[in-house]
């Protein structure tokens, strides 16, 4: 049973989150990918700069989440995702908006957008330093340790305060997200935009508040992203061409154009991560006596290493593209 | 208002005007480095100039002939660099002594079996077996020998690191490990677009962008083949050495290396540009769907272009490694190896060669004076701070060269928006 704990540990706690911050950030790059039809390099950028936000906030002001008995970061999130949803809307204006006007082809908004990324991570660079830093500047981390009432278990499941936190917004927002895109005015207008621009706009949707509306979505579940990512780590301004990989990798695995299926293509990869470099051997350990020497006696049963992580993404994405390009749910834009 | 087309082909032939004043501007600055810095620091930049041009001549003809993008120059220049190291470097007795490569070769044999047996599993269908109970065996099977080769394989890996370090070289004249650098690079690049080239070209920046990345992580980590972050110096030269024949003379031979493959790559370039092969490339970049019309097997074209595309970038990456003697795989950053590349291509004017040789060395030589101007201007900063008062952060020193990453940034949104076509556009002639 021990085992099972160090599973429930390493691979169902670890996959979720993790997939909870690649579903958040790839539902962003699926929404920009539906209305926009480009392929947003700057998004794991974003992300990290809605992290800085809320650490310099936090630094601003520590003692903000006193009055709520929450971690100050938390408070703050919504102040820091207005501001990433400012730049976001700042970025199209100063950047997107006049290569759409001359008409280019989607991947000369993708060159944009990677000269973005450079701009971005040479502002938070150059203000933040290159080190890693804690979100959690004058509170401590919490740590829950779930004892499993069964006879002979000594782990406990262990779960962090953020980790928590992390499950719950994501919930909030992908619900949210939801009622938005099928209730409201607005979100119908962005479903309508995404499968025919040039109907939406005869019958009478005015195109630029909803890139505008895309933008300050995409930057504010960008702010939450990254900043569910630095509380569970660290804050590490250099973290966004890792996160990019998954994030696309997640987007395509959902079908681009397809916020529910980024939202699943996100615990795919999430989880696809985390089995491949979990170490089987431990979940054998229990049958030692009935199993084939050879197959105890190797220590080590992960499928990749820790370092080659990144290689899971891409593979993934490798194979999804071979086999079915459009997605798991039918994608709009191949 | 007249309307008609200026025929380029029947007027006669203008001045090249700004081609000649940026090439003399470009001089100009050669010339200024020349008389600052010193003979021998200038001849190094020039040939690093020189290899950063071949790899710019191996994204133009991916991004301006054939309108790919490639977002991950530097897994393919990080691959011709591991080739160069490998080929070049003298053998490592240590290792070709013992009995470790014997099992080396036994591990590779069993990978060879593995995928064989996978593959034979994947075909099981064809003697009536059910489909759904072939995917199973295949994937049971492939999981099982997998997971028992990279068992394997890291006994040997660990064994090799213990007793002799690493692998080593292979002793083998420079120029053999430049050529399998690109053909490697090559390879890598038809992996690539065999998969995506078929697809929006999103797609190929992404995949290219990870592949990058996942060829970092590899020589990075493996560190029985590269010696991973202990790095390997020194890399033999083509050419005599700096310790023979002195700085200045060694580096202005190996110049004239790099030069005279630039020669012969720009000749073969042009050539193709001119012939109804590189007509035809662009009449897939401008219009795919007219050009399959006329029968063009569009995806196949796309591959050989991006495949050689990735060649060239193999080829300069491994000069770039043999001259700076030291292989580190730390040492590929996306800012150096990639962006730094797509400004030079997208500032000197994509599809014009010589534009992007001279988009090349002025980026090049830029970038190499903007470090020390960087770090001016911050202890600029610093000063004025500290006189207001400011407590200045101590790493001082690497931020300020984080802002060449803002500076590059701004270039490449800039350019696309102003002068999307380069410095020296690209001339189309139109016959008739």
């Amino acid at each position: 049973m021990n085992e099972l704990v160090f599973f429930i540990n390493n691979v169902v706690i670890a996959g979720s989150v993790t997939g909870s911050i690649y579903a958040i950030g790839a539902v962003g790059v699926t929404l920009i990918f539906s209305i926009m039809r480009f392929a947003h390099f700057a998004h794991g950028d974003m992300m990290t700069f809605g992290a800085f936000m809320v650490l310099l906030l936090t630094t601003a002001f520590p003692g903000a989440g006193d009055a709520f008995g929450v971690p100050s970061a938390l408070v703050l999130l919504p102040l820091a995702m207005a501001l990433t949803a400012l730049l976001a809307v700042g970025i199209d204006k100063a950047f997107y908006k006049p290569l759409r006007a001359h008409g280019v082809k989607p991947i000369v908004l993708v060159i944009g957008s990677l000269g973005v990324t450079l701009m971005l991570q040479g502002l938070i660079r150059l203000f933040a330093g290159t080190s890693g830093q804690s979100l959690y500047v004058d509170d401590r981390k919490e740590i829950f340790r779930l004892a499993l009432p069964f006879e002979g278990v000594r782990a406990p499941v262990v779960v962090t305060e953020p980790q928590l936190y992390l499950f719950v917004i994501t919930l909030v927002a992908v619900i949210g997200l939801h009622l938005f895109l099928s209730r409201s005015r607005l979100g119908k207008a962005m479903r309508a935009m995404s499968d025919n621009p040039d109907l939406a706009q005869a019958s009478g949707i005015n195109t630029n508040t909803i890139v505008a509306v895309t933008w300050v979505i995409a930057g504010g579940l960008a702010a939450i992203a990254g900043t569910l990512l630095s509380l569970d780590v660290t804050f590490k301004p250099d973290l966004s061409f890792f996160l990019l990989l998954p994030i696309f990798a997640a987007t395509i695995v959902g079908g681009v154009g397809h916020p529910y299926g980024a939202v699943a293509g996100g615990f795919v990869v999430g989880f696809a991560e985390t089995l491949a470099v979990f170490n089987w051997s431990v979940l054998l350990r229990p049958f030692r006596d009935s199993l084939p020497e050879w197959l105890t006696q190797s220590g080590n049963l992960a499928f990749v290493g820790t370092e080659y992580k990144i290689v899971v993404p891409f593979f993934i994405l490798v194979a999804i593209l071979v086999w079915r390009p459009t997605g798991i749910f039918k994608g709009k834009v191949i | 208002m007249d309307t008609k087309r200026a025929d380029t082909v029947a007027a006669p032939r203008r001045f090249p005007l700004r081609e000649v004043v940026l090439f003399a501007a470009v001089l100009t600055a050669v010339l200024g480095v020349y008389l600052v810095m010193g003979a021998a620091y200038s001849t190094r930049m020039l040939v690093e100039a020189s290899c950063y041009a071949i790899l710019a001549l191996g994204l133009t003809i991916q991004w301006g002939y054939a309108g790919q993008f490639n977002a991950g120059v530097m897994g393919f220049v990080a691959l011709g660099g591991f080739c160069a190291m490998f080929f070049s470097m003298p053998i490592n007795e240590a290792f070709w002594g013992s009995e470790l490569p014997g099992e080396l070769g036994q591990v590779l044999l069993y990978a060879i079996v593995a995928i064989l047996v996978v593959f034979g599993a994947t075909r099981l269908d064809r003697i009536g077996v059910p489909k759904l109970l072939r995917t199973l065996i295949a994937i049971i099977l492939g999981v099982v020998l997998y997971l028992m080769v990279v068992n394997a394989f890291r006994g040997v890996t660990d064994q090799i690191e213990a007793r002799a370090g690493f692998i080593g070289g292979l002793g083998l004249p420079v120029g053999v490990g430049w050529i399998v650098g690109g053909a490697l690079a090559g390879g890598v690049g038809y992996f690539i677009g065999k998969v995506c080239l078929g697809l929006r070209s999103d797609y190929l920046a992404i995949a290219t962008l990870g592949i990058a990345e996942i060829i970092k992580a590899f020589l990075k980590n493996a560190d029985w083949l590269t010696r991973g972050t202990a790095t390997v110096s020194p890399l033999p030269w083509p050419v005599p050495g700096p310790a023979e024949i002195g700085f200045t003379l060694a580096r202005a031979l190996y110049l004239s290396v790099t030069a005279a493959m630039i020669a012969v790559i720009f000749f073969l370039l042009s050539r193709a540009y001119h012939a109804p092969w590189g007509r035809m490339i662009r009449a897939i970049r401008d219009n795919e769907i007219s050009a399959a019309a006329m029968g063009k097997d569009i995806n196949k074209r796309r591959l050989e272009i991006f495949v050689l595309g990735c060649v060239l970038m193999g080829l300069g990456g491994a000069a770039l490694a043999s001259f700076n003697s030291m292989f580190d795989p730390q040492g590929y950053l996306p800012l150096n190896h990639t962006f730094l590349v797509l400004v030079m291509v997208i500032l000197g004017g994509p599809g014009n060669n010589l534009g992007t040789l001279f988009g090349a060395v002025a980026v090049y030589i830029i970038w190499i004076m903007s470090a020390p101007l960087a770090l001016f201007l911050m202890d600029m900063a610093m000063s004025l701070g500290q006189g207001l008062g400011w407590e200045t952060p101590t790493n001082m020193d690497s931020r300020a060269l984080q802002a060449r990453v803002f500076v590059i940034g701004l270039l490449i949104t800039l350019v696309l928006r102003y002068a999307p076509k380069g410095l020296l556009p690209e001339k189309v002639k139109h016959h008739g």
